[in-house]
């Protein structure tokens, strides 16, 4: 009887260890076996070709992605500096000034947001901004526009980021210990001032950990990108015209990679690209969120 | 002055709440709009006859079928991972060990990781394997992009399940593995919060499965062959210069959103009422 205790309790034990070990390793696996596609084209250009020149021919053995890296940065860039100040706009009223049925009310608005499908994002974006582009803004200022463009990506995207920069704002705002508002209150700072004085200052950190945070989901967005953005190989010269994400670039071309040589591995060189940069900004402002946390829990 | 800047910001504090809310509610609106004129009892009764694509007979019944099958395995494949993860990290492990932060770090990290490339990867597993795009890669791709998922949304309810707890049990003599048992119970609710996160997450995602997972009329019957599923239905059917089949994919999306609005939902009262049995 005992023994088939103890023998239970050390299968599952290794049977623990395993999965842990397992899980952890994906993170591994998936480095490696990106790095092992894209090698073959790592070892026939330099990296500085692959990156900076925006020849894209594969049949003819060209791959430049700065074509590609560049509008993947122009999106990004147009999605955070809509979805930022509305998300600290936002979480700083629903912490600091509304009532709690409120802040209970508008996280269920959050979750909903971030719990819509990509997709859905992109047929709403083709049936709302890219006509509204094309009709209604961009005649001011351009002579011709399809409306799928940087600009339109960029608002989808914002959309879509907005409720990751919210979620872990009012983490981080909420971190800030009530005895610090309470503090500059008492000394005759206005509600106001406590907040830029006090609240902000305190989470400048906790802010650019969400914002690099966010700027790497939009790096790796793409079905929403991808139906909004036109997929035209060019440098878009406004954020009228067409733009190819890197993501839309994988997802668009995976059929026909596998005929032409190099194709495959060059593709899988733009995941690892974006696996890369997308660990990176993870790890460093998931490091940040967690020196917050300890820093107050203690 | 200083009242002024005030009553500026939290004009703009309020306005950019009720434009956050009202983008919110215009996105279902549209999706609705657009979606319930096509939306027919054929639509998810059916699947794709000859000429579907070109505007005649038929429905999406496939790409549900496909979805559900896709999302069903991948949920127990992850479930099979995730809960022993969090398990050991929380319960065998001493609570501060550098292992449990690690992992946890890495966890936040796939997280971060973006579909496509969940996708990719998965690709290039199968054709390792010589696997072709089929039910199977399509599970295998989602079963690791839900992995993060499921494992981070059951570990924040298994950090804040008292040590006492764990004690008690295992001063009555309990074995780890005896005292995991009596913890699972009170893990119950935030299980199936996770559980019904991922499968909003897994279901609604296109770009793992539009390598692995492929697309076909028909509902499969082995691991092996492709599927289809509601994402690539609307992707695809959005992409027809026919607009009987663009009507389509706007009653599919409208699908997709009702599934993902009433797994939301169904997460948000589950948790609230089986957390009353929390200690």
């Amino acid at each position: 009887m005992l023994k088939g205790r103890l023998l239970k309790d050390k299968i599952a034990r290794h049977y623990m260890l395993s999965a842990t070990i397992f899980s952890i390793f994906i993170l591994f696996l998936i480095g490696g076996g990106l790095l092992a596609k894209s090698l073959p084209i790592m070892q026939e250009k330099s990296l500085w070709t692959l990156l900076t020149t925006s020849n894209w021919r594969p049949f003819k053995g060209d791959f430049g992605f700065a074509s590609y890296i560049l509008s993947t940065l122009y999106v990004t860039a147009i999605a955070i500096a809509i979805a930022l100040p509305l998300s600290l706009l936002t979480s700083i009223y629903i912490i600091e000034y509304a009532s709690p049925k409120i802040l209970r009310a508008f996280t269920a608005v959050v979750d909903l947001l971030s719990g819509i499908p990509p997709v859905i994002y992109g047929v709403w974006g083709t049936l709302t901004i890219v006509p509204f582009i094309s009709e209604k803004l961009a005649p001011h200022f351009v002579e011709f526009s399809t409306g799928y463009s940087v600009l339109a990506g960029g608002i989808v995207l914002a959309i879509m980021i907005i409720p990751l920069i919210i979620s872990i704002l009012i983490e981080v705002f909420s971190a800030v210990p009530k005895e610090m508002r309470e503090a500059s209150l008492s000394l005759g700072a206005t509600k106001w001032q406590t907040v830029k004085k006090v609240v902000i200052r305190k989470s400048i950190p906790g802010i650019v950990a969400a914002t690099v945070l966010a700027i790497s989901r939009a790096f790796g967005e793409t079905i929403a990108v991808l139906m909004v953005c036109g997929n035209f190989t060019t440098l878009p010269k406004s954020i009228f015209d067409a733009c190819y994400p890197i993501p839309a670039l994988i997802a668009n071309n995976y059929g026909e990679m596998m005929s032409v040589p190099r194709y495959e591995s060059a593709l899988m060189f733009a995941a690892f690209l974006l696996f890369f940069i997308i660990v990176l900004f993870n790890v460093i402002s998931r490091l940040v969120l967690i020196q917050i946390d300890k820093r107050y829990q203690s | 002055m200083k009242k002024l800047e005030e009553k500026i910001f939290k004009f703009l504090m309020i306005s950019s709440t009720v434009l956050i809310l009202s983008i919110l509610l215009y996105i279902l609106y549209v999706i609705m709009k657009k979606g319930l004129p096509s939306l027919s009892w054929d639509m998810i009764s059916k699947i794709p006859s000859g000429g579907f694509y070109l505007g005649k007979e038929g429905g999406i019944l496939n790409a549900i079928m496909g979805s559900l099958y896709l999302i069903f395995f991948s949920v127990v494949i992850s479930l099979m991972v995730s809960v022993p993860v969090v398990m050991y990290l929380n319960f065998t492990l001493r609570r501060r060990s550098k292992l449990a932060a690690f992992a946890r770090l890495t966890f936040d990290v796939l997280f971060g990781i973006p579909s496509i490339v969940y996708g990719a990867f998965g690709f290039t597993v199968m054709i390792y394997f010589g696997l072709q795009a089929s039910l199977l890669g399509g599970i295998i791709a989602i079963s690791l992009l839900i992995i993060p998922v499921m494992i981070r949304s059951i570990d924040e309810v298994a950090i804040l399940i008292p040590n006492d707890l764990v004690e008690a049990t295992k001063s009555l003599g309990a074995t780890n593995y005896e005292t995991i048992k009596v913890i699972t119970r009170q893990l119950l609710p935030g299980i199936s919060t996770a559980v019904l996160l991922s499968i909003g997450r897994g279901i609604g995602d296109a770009a793992t499965v539009l390598f692995t997972a492929g697309y076909t009329d028909s509902i499969p019957t082995s691991l092996t062959q492709p599927t289809a599923s509601l994402p690539l239905a609307i992707f695809f059917q959005l992409s027809s210069p026919v607009e009987e089949v663009q009507n389509r994919a706007y009653a599919a999306a409208l699908v997709l959103t009702i599934i993902i609005l009433t797994l939301s939902f169904a997460a948000r009262y589950f948790s609230r009422r089986l957390s009353k049995n929390k200690i």
